[in-house]
């Protein structure tokens, strides 16, 4: 063992001598323990330990390694009651030794939770859930409050702000759902030309095209592409101010950091998701129509009379409530998770990809049930 | 004695202006080096060059003989080694516990087997007084014994030169005294050399050796000596109204 290199024990009877040899460096050989652990360990009589150290020896070098050492078997032979002994040690490492012997520290505790029962941790967690679901209702209620405040016309955040989320979440995403939107279209009249070509029903290529864009994917894509753009960061922006307390500073100061920060992403999102489902249902049919043009002889004209007559007010308006909705709760999960953000650097992480992900849920669960109650209102 | 740390006519800035022009000064082994001035003397930058975190304008420095500034990387990466530094806010990394966090080091850098390195971590936390802390994470402990996990981690490698950005910052005297000890009691035990930046006046009565005064008007080291020689003696009234805690005249 690399050990013996470093340390030689010697038993006698009652007494353990340990010499220290060789050299200690923490860039050379790794050393063990085990040989002086078990000495200690398996010889259940031993009431003296001997540390020995050579001063002449010119072969002995240490650094940070031996008092490491030194330290560990002499906290297991206190345990032991043992007596333990210093031969010629030098200064340097007794100090090294007794500081950290020290026992300003405390001993017992530790980071780590005890285990418990599967039923003391299923009670645990599920009060844990409930709280956090009374917590997203009560987050939920005091943006509400705070809208309630700023109908009654009071002002509560700076319109600089405002205009500043606005144009980020709006006009800045305005490349991404452009691109996204139109392949889409193009992949949905590539699919449905295929299969309506086999009827001779071409040209019903653009009612496909045009209802799938406005009742659903218009505003479902545009939903998930905003919760990855800027429902991350919102919920990475807050965390870190969370962070480095400038949310603190915030109520320190009187001001209200739900209405000062979060209404304004709210209405930004409220008010701009509309304008972008708009957009991206035009960009989607105008996909489409690329399609038809190219592949199926569909004149421009056919394709927008045809768009025409499958697109009534009503199924557009769906998709345009729908995206309301979504950036609703895309702003919602974004900021919940920015507020609730814990206190370092990975924090604001966890905080941004649990957004996304709430957020994305959320927007499916809604569009799930707006799907439910169209249909008993049969629109 | 060779120097430990030798800077040359050092010239550092920002953006094509200087903060600190011409400089030059040694620090020798087993020293507690102060590096000291007012706020916004360049310090702290002054520390980021030496750490090599930065590069200088004009000027040389040299770790033990050897260029730093020069664009050698494998040998930066040696010399970086064997040096410890200390960050002001102690800069542990939030996802590691403390074990974690000095354990690293030495897990990328030396051969030792795991026992090896959980005794040292071991060791060197209860050194700083941290024993029974491992598991916790940085969040979990106050901002001294962020200090002192920082410092046990600035220790890991047993480094030659450790460099401590304003160790007792944000501290209560009584913490910051005991920080105070600690690094005395740590030199003295491992042989460290110390380069300390600080403005606690404490601190460098206490434990600093030598002491150089930046100076932000001048951009220059306007005094140089031991700190309690240089609150009776300095020749530059600023120096010793620094030192004696007087206010300075507005210029």
């Amino acid at each position: 063992m690399n050990s013996g290199a470093l340390y030689r024990l010697v038993t006698e009877a009652a007494l353990l001598r340990i010499e220290i040899v060789g050299e200690w460096s923490i860039h050379g050989e790794s050393f063990s323990v085990n040989p002086a652990d078990h000495a200690i360990i398996r010889s259940p009589g031993l009431e003296h330990l001997i540390f020995d150290f050579n001063p002449d020896n010119q072969a002995l070098k240490w650094d940070s390694t031996l008092p490491a050492f030194l330290h560990h078997v002499t906290s297991l032979a206190q345990t032991r009651n043992i007596t333990i002994t210093y031969n010629n040690f030098p200064k340097s490492l007794t100090q090294l030794l007794n500081l950290a012997n020290q026992t300003h520290s405390k001993s017992s505790q530790n980071g780590i939770k005890p285990l418990y029962s599967f039923a003391y941790r299923f009670g645990l967690s599920s009060i844990d859930k409930f709280s956090k679901l009374q917590q997203r209702l009560v987050f939920f209620g005091e943006v509400l409050l705070g809208l309630m405040r700023m109908l009654s016309g009071k002002k509560l955040f700076r319109a600089k702000d405002f205009w500043l989320i606005v144009q980020e979440c709006g006009a800045e995403a305005l490349p991404i759902v452009t691109l996204i939107s139109f392949l889409i279209g193009l992949t949905m009249a590539f699919v449905g030309a295929i299969q309506l070509k086999a009827f001779g029903a071409s040209i019903y290529v653009a009612n496909l095209v045009a209802l799938a864009m406005v009742r659903e994917m218009g505003a479902v894509m545009t939903g998930i592409i905003v919760c990855g753009r800027t429902g991350a960061a919102f919920a990475s922006h807050l965390g870190s101010m969370k962070v480095s307390e400038e949310i603190d500073a915030l109520k320190t100061l009187g001001l209200n950091p739900m209405e000062f920060l979060i209404l304004p992403r709210f209405l930004a999102l409220f008010f701009m998701m509309p304008l972008l489902c708009f957009y991206s249902n035009f960009i989607g049919i105008l996909g489409g129509m690329t399609v038809s043009m190219s592949m199926l002889d569909i004149s421009f004209y056919q394709y927008i009379l045809q768009t025409q007559n499958a697109v009534s007010l009503t199924s557009f308006s769906t998709g345009i409530i729908k995206s309301t909705v979504f950036g609703g709760l895309v702003a919602l999960a974004g900021c919940y998770k920015g507020f609730n953000c814990g206190s370092n650097a990975s924090a604001v992480g966890h905080a941004a990809t649990s957004a996304v992900v709430s957020g994305v849920t959320s927007i499916i669960i809604a569009d799930a049930f707006f799907a439910v109650l169209f249909h008993l209102l049969d629109i | 004695m060779d120097p430990i740390l030798e800077v040359k006519n050092l010239t550092i800035g920002y953006g094509g202006s200087p903060i600190l022009k011409d400089i030059s000064f040694q620090v020798f082994p087993g020293e507690i080096f102060v590096i000291m001035g007012g706020s916004g003397c360049g310090k702290s930058s002054l520390l980021k060059h030496l750490m090599g975190l930065l590069n200088p304008m004009t000027g040389d420095i040299l770790h033990q003989g050897k260029n730093f500034t020069e664009k050698n990387p494998e040998e930066k990466n040696t010399i970086l080694k064997q040096l410890g530094v200390l960050y002001q806010g102690g800069a542990l990394w939030s996802s590691m516990t403390l074990q974690e966090n000095v354990a690293l080091p030495l897990e990328e850098f030396t051969n030792l087997s795991n026992d090896a390195i959980q005794l040292l971590t071991e060791y060197k936390l209860s050194l700083v007084g941290l024993k029974g802390y491992e598991n916790f994470y940085p969040s979990q402990i106050s901002g001294g014994m962020r200090k002192r996990a920082a410092l046990a981690r600035a220790l890991a490698l047993d480094p030659i030169l450790l460099f401590l950005d304003e160790p007792s910052a944000g501290l209560d005297p009584i913490t910051s005294r005991r920080l105070d000890e600690l690094i005395q009691e740590i030199k003295d035990g491992l042989g460290t050399t110390i380069v300390l930046v600080t403005h606690e006046l404490e601190s460098i009565f206490s434990i600093g050796t030598r002491a150089i005064f930046l100076d932000s008007i001048s951009q220059s080291i306007l005094d140089e000596g031991n700190p309690l020689d240089l609150k009776e003696n300095s020749q530059h009234p600023a120096v010793k109204k620094f030192l004696n805690r007087k206010t300075t005249s507005p210029s």
